[in-house]
């Protein structure tokens, strides 16, 4: 196997069971490959039982598990941790995921018997802890945004923009608008905000950018109607910048009857400097594993809670905490529930954790610290790469284009990956779609000076040899990370979503 | 701040470079009169020890399942979960990795998802499986619009043994009208479920164990389902049970839809948890939810990535099959490694110990003079009725510390049928002394109370 210069492995072993890498970086088989449905790392009693209770319906067929060993098992998936980049390793510069520190203190707190060992069918005469905890968060959410009222219960973001949406829906049917079909969606949105209006049987209305990034009102006022029941505009945007004529928006918006629903993925950059219920919205959600640092976890789980206007309160769905009381049925105007139970307990834990560590003093603080690191990275940066709305600072993240690679051959992609053998993770690709091969660079507040001066030093390298006509290393990147690139059309075209058994694998046709 | 790396030296360093006098510059773009200049009314910063104490005291309020005996269920269950698990999941490279996204620096997520995903295909009998949902609840929500989408069909029925909570969500996710269907609660087993397909019916709903714990012929769900040209959606919101119990799969189940809590992952207050989905390879292009797959690199080194995204928001928009993105990836993890410590041998065993907990929970109960036990069959929860309305006697033994169960009229508060009965779960936790002092305080309850 040939080594690089940081003596870590370019090639690999052949496929298989027993590619073993190195040491340092294993090529670890699957688990079905180590296992077997013998061994067991838990011990348990092995009890008699009749089938009385049965019914009849005992398992006859084969599950086909494998089981490892204790000692197996921590070596497998700590093996397997080993080909992951994580923020405890490195800056995760991706835009639009604010991928900030995550406080070890979250994690012991959420761990507290009387958080993690609760039942969400309890009594709740038994967990009076836990609605007081619910009612703080929702405090603290809504004093951050001044807004009237919370629902917490969303599974993450696109869920707690569904809960607003729907909340939107019911207000409007509620008022005899229901004939309103139509809702605005500028060009630069998150993928997830077309989704929602789609799912929820609304035909999106798309409103052009301006050439400085930002929406113009006379675009909104132009595209209002009767029948449109709501914006969904994301501020800052996703350009990275924040909208000026977002409170002119927000008035044509209600003026013409409908309503005003913020995405609050880029919460992160205005926290206890602008309050989103200052600027006219009327629901937002908020990604606590953003904003509130709760871990990212491999994508998951998230939190999504959304706040609502005075307008939109009555119709939040339940459950939800009011005055000290967990709501579980309401009668008339609520549009149910969304999901079991009371929502991300363990993540509301984190974030409060979080909140109160910080303060409201030191939340306004990372914001303005998240602000300045995206604006440095922009102003180091931008001599040599092509900034495609230059002239005003950025929010807390910092977008570039593909421009000052032309005629290099060497693509966003390309660079994205060569940034992977130089230790950093990527930065957002191909996002925002109203920019042309778009790098979305989203430092957050927890980068030091250093880290960020390295980051850009690495980045000034590498655009100055794309430049310079060395193509071949981006186009070869990435040759030192535990893979090169996959073959993903190959993944797509024959998918193999599970594991077989190679005797239960089709021969193949040549 | 312990959690801000800059000094005031290095901001002001990082504003020359700027060409900003102040941070505040910065932030002209905000309209002025939204710019806050107090601070948000809301505490100052907190050294740990101050906010460890803050949350140990809201903590201490709650009376945590562990702290007595505890016989609740109803979708959520309480497991020993292995100390290894609670471990690895919380290594740096697990915690705070981001979506696989990128995938030659994810290998670990990825090859995570794919065992993960073929531990869910095979432990429910099924082809495929996802990379995981937000839950069991908002699983079976998907599972119902992508039932709809394979059949073009719209008419939805959903079993009277369906958890009303999930009920109730699907209720939410497709609106209430003629299309859908929930039968009336069914706590003795009954349904007639079978005779309500008609030519315009995407699918059945059926739980099993179903809320009220009896065990449900699925065979004849599936035939019956099959022969209008419907799909048969199958719900398990316990999962040991498909260590005992036959599989969905081979029973003739189109989705099968999972809360997958019980595995890995602690009760929570009820999050987060993690949905599983499987279902057919056939209709695998409408799943919801991120997918891993298999592949090779450059080198033609085995790899995984997430593939057929084309169904999925970020590249679809309003056209994808749902609005997910986030899934459930740490529980997910949680789950797997559970798993794979148990093995088959350790699930079956598993498995077989919760029947025995809950055959004898269920012997001691027909001890207790007016308590009447529902099932005729079940796997580890069991359904009894009291001669009294259930909620006042459960609050009872709460307050002498016994956690009894849950009284159904809590979730069904205008379905008078289900005012005294009592769901009661018995996991591999519960021990014979925990079964004595329900069946005493029960007794005891239920005399004073006559």
């Amino acid at each position: 196997m040939s080594m690089n210069n940081q003596g870590r492995p370019t090639g690999t072993c052949s496929a298989g069971a027993a590619a073993t890498g190195s040491s340092l970086l294993p090529n670890e088989p699957l688990l079905f490959e180590i296992g077997d449905t013998e061994h067991s790392g838990v011990d348990l009693p092995d009890v008699e039982i009749d089938g009385a209770f049965l019914g009849g319906f005992e398992r006859r067929s084969e599950i086909d598990l494998a089981g490892l060993t204790e000692p197996e098992a921590l070596r497998h998936y700590v093996r397997l941790s080993r080909l992951n980049y994580s923020i405890d390793s490195g800056m995760y510069p991706l835009g639009s995921c604010t991928m900030k520190h995550n406080p070890r203190l979250n994690e012991k707190m959420a761990r507290l018997p009387g958080f993690a060992d609760i039942h969400p069918l309890q009594p709740v005469s038994t967990v009076k802890g836990a609605l007081r905890l619910m009612d703080e968060l929702a405090h603290w959410l809504m004093t951050l945004t001044n807004t009237a009222a919370v629902c917490l219960t969303p599974k993450a973001g696109a869920h707690g923009e569904m809960a607003g949406m729907m909340a939107i829906r019911a207000a409007q049917d509620a008022a005899g608008q229901g004939h309103r079909k139509v809702v605005l969606v500028p060009e630069s949105a998150h993928g997830t905000n077309p989704a929602t209006a789609a799912f929820l049987g609304y035909s999106v209305r798309s409103i052009p950018a301006r050439d400085d990034g930002t929406v113009d009102v006379e675009a909104v006022k132009a595209a209002l109607s009767p029948d449109v029941a709501a914006i969904m505009l994301t501020n800052p945007n996703t350009c990275g910048l924040f909208e000026p004529e977002v409170i002119e928006i927000a008035a044509a918006v209600h003026e013409a009857g409908a309503f005003f629903y913020c995405d609050g993925a880029n919460f992160n950059a205005i926290m206890g400097v602008v309050r989103p219920g200052d600027l006219g919205i009327d629901a937002m959600h908020i990604n606590l594993h953003k904003t509130f640092s709760t871990p990212h976890g491999g994508g998951g789980p998230g939190a999504g809670p959304v706040v609502l206007s005075a307008a939109l309160a009555p119709f939040a769905p339940v459950p939800f905490v009011r005055k000290g009381e967990l709501v579980e049925h309401v009668e008339g105007q609520h549009l149910g529930r969304i999901t079991a139970f009371n929502g991300q307990m363990g993540m509301y834990v984190r974030a409060l954790t979080y909140m109160l560590s910080h303060g409201g003093d030191g939340l306004a603080q990372a914001a303005k610290d998240a602000v300045l690191n995206a604006n440095y990275i922009k102003a180091r940066l931008e001599r040599a790469f092509s900034v495609p709305f230059p002239g005003q600072p950025c929010m807390h993240e910092a977008l570039f284009d593909d421009s000052f690679l032309a005629g290099s051959g060497v693509s966003t992609l390309d660079f994205a990956k060569a940034l992977i053998d130089e230790g950093f993770h990527p930065m957002t690709m191909y996002f925002p779609l109203v920019v042309h091969g778009a790098m979305l660079v989203e430092p957050t507040e927890s980068e030091s000076k250093q880290t960020l001066d390295r980051f850009c030093d690495v980045m000034l390298e590498l655009a100055a040899d794309a430049k310079a006509g060395n193509a071949g290393r981006f186009t070869s990147a990435p040759t030192r990370a535990p893979r090169r690139r996959l073959d993903e059309t190959r993944a797509a075209r024959l998918p193999v979503l599970t594991w077989s058994r190679p005797e239960e694998l089709p021969q193949a046709a040549e | 701040m312990r959690y801000l790396p800059h000094s005031e030296a290095e901001r002001a360093q990082m504003l020359a470079v700027i060409g900003a006098a102040t941070a505040e510059d910065l932030f002209a773009r905000v309209p002025a009169e939204a710019l806050l200049h107090e601070p948000v009314n809301l505490p100052k910063h907190s050294p740990e020890f101050l906010v460890e104490a803050h949350m140990r005291n809201l903590s201490r309020q709650n009376v945590a399942a562990g702290d007595g005996p505890f016989f609740i269920g109803a979708g959520a269950y309480r497991h020993h979960v292995p100390a290894t698990v609670d471990h690895l999941i919380q290594r740096s490279e697990w915690l705070t990795a981001y979506t696989p996204y990128q995938p030659e620096v994810s290998q670990g997520t990825l090859q995570m998802l794919f065992e993960f995903q073929t531990q869910v295909a095979h432990l429910t009998g099924m082809e495929v499986a996802n990379a995981s949902m937000y839950d069991g609840s908002t699983g079976t929500a998907e599972a119902v619009l992508m039932a709809r989408r394979l059949t073009r069909r719209n008419r939805i029925v959903l079993s009277g043994g369906l958890h009303p909570h999930y009920r109730d969500v699907v209720r939410t996710y497709l609106g209430d009208g003629p299309d859908l269907v929930c039968l009336p609660a069914s706590p003795e087993g009954q349904g007639d479920i079978l005779n309500r397909i008609d030519a315009d019916t995407a699918a059945i709903v059926v739980q099993t164990p179903d809320f009220y714990g009896h065990l449900r012929n699925l065979r004849a769900a599936a035939d019956a389902a099959h022969a209008a040209g419907a799909l048969l959606i199958v719900v398990v919101t316990e999962v040991v049970s498909l260590g005992l119990i036959e599989s969905p799969g081979a029973l003739g189940a189109d989705i099968v839809v999972c809360e997958g809590q019980s595995i890995g992952n602690p009760l929570n207050f009820g999050g987060p948890y993690v949905g599983l989905l499987a279902t057919r390879k056939e209709f695998v292009r409408q799943m919801p939810g991120r997918l891993c797959g298999e592949t090779v690199d450059a080198d033609g080194t085995r790899g995984f990535v997430l593939t057929l995204s084309t169904r999925e928001q970020h590249i679809r928009r309003e056209k994808a099959t749902s609005n997910i993105c986030t899934n459930a990836g740490l529980c997910a993890l949680a789950f797997s490694i559970h798993m794979s410590l148990l093995g088959e041998a350790g699930l079956k065993r598993l498995a077989r110990l919760n029947h025995e907990r809950a055959v004898k929970l269920a012997r001691m109960l027909g001890t207790v003079p007016g308590v009447e036990l529902l099932n005729k069959s079940f796997f580890n929860e069991m359904t009894i009725r009291l001669p009294v309305p259930a909620a006042p006697v459960v609050e009872m033994l709460a307050q002498a510390g016994v956690l009894a169960g849950l009284p159904v009229s809590r979730l069904e508060p205008d379905d008078p049928a289900v005012e005294n009965l009592i769901v009661l779960a018995a996991t591999e936790l519960t021990t014979d002394t925990d079964i004595e002092m329900l069946a005493d305080c029960l007794n005891a309850a239920l005399q004073g109370d006559a």
